[in-house]
């Protein structure tokens, strides 16, 4: 059998997760890189249509994994019938986006197979044969280039925007689509699933937001927040927080931004007193322009900052305001 | 019920990290710290035993630096402690970490797992889940809210973008937690005082060593990340600053 790379795409409902592109372009520079086959799969109940849908980008095969007990997602089907549909291709490399539902199986699927997954990476590098993945470490202070040292099949997923969703090279003609059927016992599934709901009632819609003006724990306390607000309402921007920020309550939920909030791409972030963890960065770090102000010069925010000032927001952000007021009114 | 609680002890997350000589991993003259899920899912464990009654274990693998986070953890209420101690667990991937759990806890029997849903140093986010498999046992992953029900228990998952979603499952069961799940205590004289009295048990990497194997994944190389963006830092007093960057908002972003 050739050695191939299968990507395996993510749907939710009978839609494709729009990281499924990025995956597929992972896909794409991987199997160019190595020389391998590309395929990719979908589960679930009724996916037909997403494999399609798959297909119509440059890949030698797509499969729809099929089973009535895909549906709703739960982490002992999708191992069950991934380990299935695995052990008989017997791929090299099982390509995933690192998403809350991946993180939810694929350690369970990798143990289940004897084998690793090695997670949330950023890129990849060729050493002579060796494939090593890139991943971040320590929250973004380090990086890590990390090979696999067991056999095949490997298991890699990749961070959310570490690959560009619309550079993904379209097919010449659509490529076969094959449905396999799995067998899911009995007894297998163990959790039962409610449906998904959104808490937040979304008062604001960050992502329409050109600017935002984004608070991190640098702000120390909930009343040090209205200073912020006051530089956001100056610039005629939207307040956003990390994570830590709505978990205490200082800001509701629907301003939170990062993999568990929102994800945005303004033109401008402005971030104060935000360190830049990995959760946090995942969901900004597509804006166009990002300005950082910290009093830690090593925060990993300034690895992606346009503008940077080391030093006590406290300090800048009362003068940044009248400085704001000053050019709005013309001077 | 009983409840396990998986901690690590990870670098302070202000501590500024220097590269050993191999550059395979960090010196480890650093200040050290919890990691942050787990304090979270050790204090939702402290909840779930006020709430129903049972025993809190921690369990840590780490050098003897590592029993400070379990010391912490009895301070707080746990009611016992496990130390895998060995210099070697640092070295440990998620796989390995999970089987040395599994053979330390094997005379056990626990209704619950929790581990925090990942660790602030690797961020690999599996031990939990890895664990939940080796046991046979279902999980569930960055959970938030945690119920007790006839049929075992009603965890409300988190998903990305402000979406949640409540699974029922049979117990036991392993759950990765997420921070900000609840608000953490600080622990009590009282309890630090306590803490020296409850049990600590030494388990050594030899004990284990037929559960673990050889590493599945290896880290070649560790380093500074190169920086892709030109990032030009603005410099002088406050009031220059703000001047600066107002014209930056002007000229380069354009918003003004």
């Amino acid at each position: 059998m050739a050695d191939s790379i299968l990507v395996i795409v993510e749907q939710r409902e009978g839609k494709l997760n729009r990281v499924s592109w990025e995956t597929l372009t992972a896909g794409q520079a991987l199997a160019a890189e190595t020389g391998w086959i590309l395929e990719a799969a979908v589960a679930g109940s009724g996916v037909a249509n997403l494999a399609n849908e798959v297909a119509g980008k440059k890949i030698a095969k797509v499969y729809a994994i099929e089973s009535a007990k895909l549906e709703p997602y739960t982490p002992d089907a999708f191992a069950a019938a991934l380990k299935q549909f695995i052990g008989s291709k017997r791929p090299r490399l099982v390509v995933m986006p690192h998403t809350y539902q991946v993180r939810d199986f694929v350690p369970k699927l990798a143990t289940a197979m004897e084998r690793t997954a090695i997670s949330d990476c950023i890129g990849y590098k060729k050493d002579g044969d060796k494939l090593l993945f890139t991943r971040q470490m320590f929250q973004g202070k380090l990086a890590a280039d990390v090979s696999f040292a067991c056999d095949a099949p490997w298991f890699v997923t990749f961070q959310n925007g570490a690959f560009r969703g619309d550079k993904v090279e379209a097919g010449v003609a659509a490529a076969p689509v094959e449905t396999v059927n799995v067998e899911i016992a009995d007894g297998i599934i163990r959790n039962k699933p409610q449906e998904v709901f959104k808490e937040a009632k979304q008062a604001v819609d960050l992502t329409q937001a050109e600017i935002i003006v984004s608070v991190g724990r640098g702000i120390k306390e909930q009343k040090n927040i209205d200073l912020v607000r006051q530089l956001a309402e100056a610039l005629g921007g939207e307040l956003a927080a990390s994570r830590p920020i709505c978990d205490s309550g200082w800001l509701p939920m629907d301003r939170q931004i990062g993999s568990s909030g929102q994800t945005v791409a303004p033109k401008l972030y402005l971030a104060l007193g935000i360190s830049g963890a990995i959760q946090h960065i995942v969901g900004m770090k597509g804006a166009r322009t990002i300005i950082a102000i910290n009093k830690d010069s090593e925060a990993p925010i300034f690895e992606i900052a346009d503008f940077a000032v080391v030093g006590n927001l406290f300090d800048i952000v009362p003068p940044l305001i009248e400085e704001v007021k000053k050019a709005k009114a013309g001077a | 019920m009983k409840i396990l609680v998986c901690m690590k002890q990870v670098p302070q997350k202000d501590a500024p990290l220097k590269l050993n000589e191999s550059g395979t991993w960090i010196r480890e003259d650093v200040s050290y710290e919890v990691n942050e899920p787990d304090a979270f899912a050790l204090e939702e464990a402290l909840r779930q035993k006020e709430k129903h009654s049972g025993e809190v274990v921690v369990i840590t693998a780490g050098p003897a630096r590592a029993q400070q986070v379990l010391r912490e953890a009895l301070a707080k209420g746990a009611d016992r402690a496990i130390h895998l101690e060995d210099n070697a667990c640092v070295g440990l991937d998620a796989s390995n970490t999970a089987r040395a759990f599994a053979a330390a806890i094997k005379d056990e029997t626990f209704d619950l797992i929790f581990t925090g849903l990942q660790s602030d140093d690797y961020g690999y986010a599996q031990t939990g889940v890895v664990l939940a498999e080796l046991l046979g046992w279902p999980h569930a992953t960055i959970i938030m809210q945690i119920e007790k029900t006839e049929g075992g228990i009603r965890v409300k998952r988190e998903l990305e973008a402000g979406y949640f979603q409540f699974v029922d499952m049979p117990l036991p069961a392993v759950l990765t937690i997420q921070s900000g799940i609840n608000k953490l205590r600080y622990a009590t004289l009282i309890g630090i005082k306590q803490a020296k009295n409850k049990p600590l048990r030494k388990v050594t990497l030899a004990e284990v060593q037929s559960a673990i194997g050889a590493n599945m994944q290896k880290i070649e190389r560790l380093y500074i990340p190169q920086k892709t963006k030109n990032t030009e830092f603005l410099e002088g007093p406050p009031a220059e600053v703000a001047k600066k960057l107002v014209e930056k908002l002007r000229n380069e972003v354009r918003i003004l």
